[in-house]
């Protein structure tokens, strides 16, 4: 197949390119996402480029409604673009179908969701076996109780998501991202439902686990304090990619 | 630093050189490495299982299948051992379980077939002779049996020593002879006297009571004589020529028994045929017919509640792991792999609880079993192993066939649902989803009914039952949105939430509502058409029939009853006439296959005419005659030896009566209750046809057990009458109308316990829905009296609907059934509809109520966290 890429896109791509160099994990070439809403058609983001070197941590900001999440939801792979491309580690997502994108994420993606997104119906340890289990990892338990160790939650490896507090959860969410172990972290409101205090643990904990596992980081956050802790911002209003500062 | 794009400088090609690596890099990832091999994936499924198992998730779906295996394997196979002990009692009336008869010595080539089959086998030789004693002679029935007679049923006899009954396989031994009362009548023998038959004399050594194989054999003419078989070659009575019966009885396992049919019948010749009670007893056939389809009704109605319970809870299960599937989408596992994984995990399942099910059905059975024993007072046959995997399949169909299409469903759940709870649910499989949930419950009813037209009328009832529940359900709902402005906060609220969740408010009331039908055509309905057909045959029933009465006797006869006090019942001329063309075309038996066919073309029947119909018969093609037919050629026929025969309403037959033919054309065809004991005959005309034939008139009557002295002296008064005592006939019959009634009674209570799996399924189906809604009620600051009312507005809603609907729905089958599948007459019951309405809101009220008791209990903080 033959990519078509429009000038003045192609261009943005190369500058963007130039700046990460060659390790661009996350590339985002001209992305667009409008939905129907019966009435008429409403422009949620509106020719987005940008590209993330492999081993930044960066930080999508931006007011409520700006598109955060829903360019988050590209990225990842789970929803397709209207329009533009995006390629994760030299893979053009478009090209994939649902399963395709799936193993990608299986094979280099880890998630941290605002609302923790535990299965219910497992302990701590076994939800961060699942993704282990999924690919067929010999000794998922071993490997998933390492994690919970690391993330200080040894003993409570058998309870249950509603028997453990928010920060709890989200240590947990934490240990399954990094199961993978993966190469690109896609953490949603991270601290969104949790108080202050707990919230400065758990990214305390991300940006280390971040370090020692050289993980790419982007999140999304309207936290201006999480944001500074990224070595790179992009701003989002009104589904317009605004800045891209380096802090 | 604010960067753009344009502070840069363009650095030249490789971006397009990256886009196309990138598309390159994307085609091989289409075939990326299978993500977990079959084995892996079996594994992950039975943890993920367990863990479902152990956090609770699966109790509801487990209940429902164990409960409704359950049910359904003990009724199922109490049925089965019912419908084997009745066919097992009425088989005694045969004194076998199949007799294969000819006018030639039976290979013995088939007797060593059947003991092969691991049948017990049993001749008997039977023909007309002469009997001596003193100087009077006396045609009579002679009947030489082996050793072992009777195969099934018992032999009686009083040899003036103890009247009792001699055991099983005790037969006349050598030089021995047993006759029948009206040998000892007609020839004035007593016990110890001597009787000469053929070249040899013989002592009688006792009068026979009760013979098995003579109560069903309306062709017994002339006193009756049992000896020892090997007796008969020294009396040189079977000559080449002489009239000789030759019958070969087996007796053993159904499934042998059934085996050895189909082999004696491929190797039948002509003059020799295969019988078992239902071909030689009309009535008896009719009777077991009837009473195998109540047992079924009531099994078939235990598996639609069983399927319908099944349903619902595979959907709450679904339900409830949408997440589950978007997060494990997110986590990586293709839409492939989710599938099988819940699949898997359906089957272990299925296959585990299925099996809990049948082995406790088994047991329940067991149970059953002992406890009836003494109400049913025959000793039940061991149950088939076909009941235990019918029910084993029970669960599986259900659940595969209603989970599954959910579950291709789950497939379609967007990855995007975790980060926005708000997206839709895929509709649970669209048109083809439903359809093969569909397909599975119409093949299961059809399979447990084993009557396709049992299965089909309680499969179009439930169909339609459920269709009017959709339909008015959703049309309330919609007229609801204009009224509850005016209602208190109970009502408002209550009704707002089922409008809230129209599909799950629809689906609760379709589930309830066929539930409710199942419930009430178990009870009410059932009870009516039990008490019905047990009013067909009263206990005054004829059990006589006195056949052979000469026209100039009809009189006399009449004035005889009357002089002993009884009313005289209504005589029917009968004229002997053999059919002989159908269109024109002579009839031969070759032309038929089916043994029946074949003898009834080679033998005389009886024709008879009559102006009215009997009460008991029913036209089903054509028209009866009116006063102005008399004497014009016309024919009504019975219908099942119209199809036998392969007669149509408009054929003209052909019979031979007494050397003259008679044509005409077949005006009706007739069904008749032959378990009514009335005279009954298969071909009957318009008076002024037959008249001119030589006629002789047959009569039915009840005769009461003390008055048995009556029938001396009625032979007395007419020795040339033959009377034909089917009291045992009716006695068995009204027996298994006494036995089928209690085990449909039972069957009941399954039933009710499966109802109330569906019940609680239904209720469960909205309960995590009303436990997030209360918990929010309750930060708002509603009370639990507030909370309460609100749910039960709601439960009554549903349940009084749903109820309503179900007794229309099952007074209707209820009505279709009795006059379609059952034959029994069927009156509309208004108890049925106020059960269906009270029993409906009051049930569904106090099971909605007790569950969710816990919903108020519980704090909200618990709730809102684990949501």
């Amino acid at each position: 197949m033959t990519v078509e890429i429009e000038t003045s896109q192609r261009r943005k791509l190369e500058v963007e390119t130039a700046k990460v160099g060659a390790s661009a994990i996350v590339r985002a070439v001209g992305v667009s996402k409008q939905v129907d809403t019966g009435h008429s058609k409403l422009t949620i983001l509106d020719d987005v480029s940008f590209a993330i070197a492999e081993g930044e941590a960066v930080a999508i900001v931006g007011a409520s409604g700006s598109g955060k999440t829903t360019l988050l939801g590209l990225l990842a792979g789970l929803d397709p673009p209207t329009s533009g491309q995006i390629i994760v580690d030299g893979v053009d997502l478009a090209a994939l179908d649902e399963d395709g994108r799936a193993a990608l994420r299986r094979r280099m993606v880890g998630f941290v969701f605002q609302s923790f997104q535990l299965l219910p119906a497992l302990t701590a340890l076994e939800n961060v076996m699942l993704p282990m289990e999924l690919s067929g990892v010999d000794n998922a338990r071993e490997l998933a109780r390492d994690l919970l160790d690391r993330v200080g939650l040894t003993p409570r490896i058998e309870h249950y998501p509603r028997q453990l507090s928010g920060g709890e959860q989200q240590r947990v969410a934490i240990a399954r991202a990094f199961s993978g172990p993966p190469r690109l972290l896609f953490a949603d409101e991270p601290t969104g439902n949790l108080d202050s205090s707990t919230g400065e643990d758990i990214i305390d904990l991300m940006f280390d686990l971040n370090r020692e596992r050289r993980t790419t980081l982007l999140l999304v956050t309207h936290d201006e304090s999480l944001a500074a802790r990224c070595g790179r911002r992009l701003g989002l209003a009104a589904g317009r990619l605004v800045s891209g500062d380096r802090t | 630093m604010a960067t753009g794009p344009e502070s840069h400088t363009p650095p030249g090609a490789p971006g397009r050189a990256e886009v196309a690596r990138a598309t390159a890099a994307s085609a091989s990832m289409k075939t990326a490495a299978p993500e977990l091999s079959w084995r892996r994936g079996l594994a992950l499924s039975w943890r993920l299982l367990l863990r479902d198992w152990r956090a609770g998730e699966l109790r509801v779906l487990a209940l429902g299948l164990v409960i409704a295996v359950t049910s359904l394997t003990s009724v199922a196979l109490f049925a089965d051992r019912v419908r084997q002990a009745l066919s097992t009692e009425a088989n005694q009336l045969l004194g076998a379980d199949l007799v294969v008869i000819a006018d030639h010595p039976i290979d013995n080539a088939l007797s060593d077939e059947a003991r092969k089959q691991g049948l017990n086998v049993l001749r008997t030789v039977r023909f007309p002779s002469m009997t001596m004693h003193a100087q009077s002679t006396q045609l009579t029935e002679i009947k030489a049996v082996e050793p072992g007679y009777p195969l099934k049923g018992r032999l009686s006899i009083d040899d003036g020593k103890q009247p009792l009954t001699k055991p099983v396989g005790g037969v006349p031994a050598t030089g021995e002879v047993w006759g029948d009362d009206r040998l000892f009548t007609r020839l004035g023998v007593k016990v110890g006297d001597t009787l000469k038959l053929g070249d040899r004399s013989f002592t009688v050594t006792a009068r026979l009571i009760e013979d098995p194989e003579t109560s069903i054999s309306f062709l017994n003419l002339g006193p009756r004589l049992l000896m020892n078989s090997s007796d008969l070659p020294s009396t040189g009575l079977i000559q080449t020529g002489s009239r000789v019966t030759y019958r070969l009885g087996v007796a053993g396992p159904m499934d042998a028994v059934k085996k050895f049919r189909g082999v004696a019948q491929a190797r039948s010749s002509p003059g020799q045929r295969v019988e078992d009670v239902r071909d030689a007893r009309p009535e008896i056939r009719s009777a077991l017919e009837r009473a195998e389809k109540f047992l079924s009704l009531s099994a078939l109605l235990s598996v639609l509640l069983a399927a319908v319970a099944i349903a619902l809870a595979a959907r709450r299960y679904l339900t409830r792991h949408l997440d589950g599937c978007a997060i494990m989408r997110c986590l990586g596992a293709s839409q492939a792999l989710i599938l099988r994984l819940h699949v898997q995990q359906f089957i272990a399942l299925g296959a585990i609880a299925s099996a809990l099910g049948a082995a406790l059905g088994f047991a329940g059975q067991a149970v059953l079993a002992t406890l009836l024993q003494p109400v049913v007072g025959v000793q039940l046959p061991l149950p088939g192993i076909g009941p235990v995997l019918q029910g084993f399949g029970v669960g599986f169909v259900p659940l595969l066939g209603f989970a599954i299409p959910p579950l291709v469903a789950l497939r379609r759940v967007p990855a995007l649902r975790v980060l926005r709870r708000d997206l839709g649910v895929p509709d649970t499989a669209g048109i083809a989803g439903y359809l093969i949930g569909l397909a599975a419950f119409a093949s299961l009813i059809l399979w447990e009914a084993q009557d396709w037209q049992l299965g089909a009328y309680v499969l179009g009832g439930s169909i339609a039952t459920m269709a009017v529940c959709a339909l008015v359900t959703w049309l309330l709902l919609r007229a609801f949105t204009s009224s509850r402005r005016r209602a208190g906060f109970a009502w408002r609220f209550g009704l707002a939430n089922l409008r809230r969740r129209p599909l799950a408010t629809v689906t609760q009331v379709v589930a309830l509502g066929v539930g409710i039908m199942a419930l009430v055509l178990l009870t009410l309905v059932r009870s009516d058409l039990l008490a019905s057909w047990k009013r067909s045959l009263p206990v005054d029933a004829p059990n006589r029939f006195l056949v052979s009465i000469q026209p100039d006797q009809v009189a006399p006869l009449a004035v005889f009853f009357r002089e002993h006090g009884m009313q005289a019942p209504p005589v029917f001329p009968m004229v002997r006439g053999r059919l002989t063309a159908i269109n024109g075309t002579p009839l031969s038996s070759a032309r038929y296959a089916d043994d029946r066919a074949k003898r009834l073309v080679e033998r005389e029947f009886n024709l008879s005419w009559t102006q009215t119909m009997q009460p008991d018969n029913e036209i089903l093609a054509g028209q009866w005659w009116s006063p102005a037919h008399s004497g014009k050629p016309m024919f009504s026929v019975e219908q099942g030896i119209a199809q036998t025969l392969g007669i149509r309403l408009g054929d003209r037959l052909t019979y031979e009566i007494a050397g003259n033919r008679l044509e005409g054309e077949v005006r009706s065809l007739r069904k008749v209750e032959w378990d009514s004991f009335r005279v009954n005959f298969f071909v009957v005309t318009p008076p002024g046809v037959l008249d001119a034939f030589p006629a002789s008139y047959v009569t039915s009557f009840h005769l009461a057990d003390d008055r048995s002295g009556l029938m001396d002296q009625l032979v007395q008064r007419f020795p040339n009458f033959l009377v034909i005592d089917v009291a045992a006939v009716l006695g068995q019959i009204q027996r298994m109308m006494d036995q089928v009634i209690r085990a449909v009674e039972f069957v009941f209570l399954f039933g009710l316990l499966a109802g109330g799996v569906v019940l609680f399924a239904a209720i469960s189906a909205t309960h995590d829905e009303r436990v997030f809604d209360a918990a929010i009620l309750r930060t708002l600051g509603a009370t639990s009296r507030q909370m309460l009312s609100a749910h039960a507005a709601e439960f009554a809603a549903i349940g009084a609907l749903a109820g309503l609907l179900a007794a229309i729905g099952a007074s209707l089958l209820g009505w279709v059934v009795a006059d379609r599948v059952l034959n029994v007459p069927y009156t509309f019951n208004p108890a049925v509809w106020a059960s269906g309405l009270f029993g409906g809101t009051l049930g569904v009220l106090i099971a909605g109520l007790l569950g969710t008791r816990r919903v108020l209990r519980t704090p909200p903080m618990q709730i809102f966290r684990s949501a």
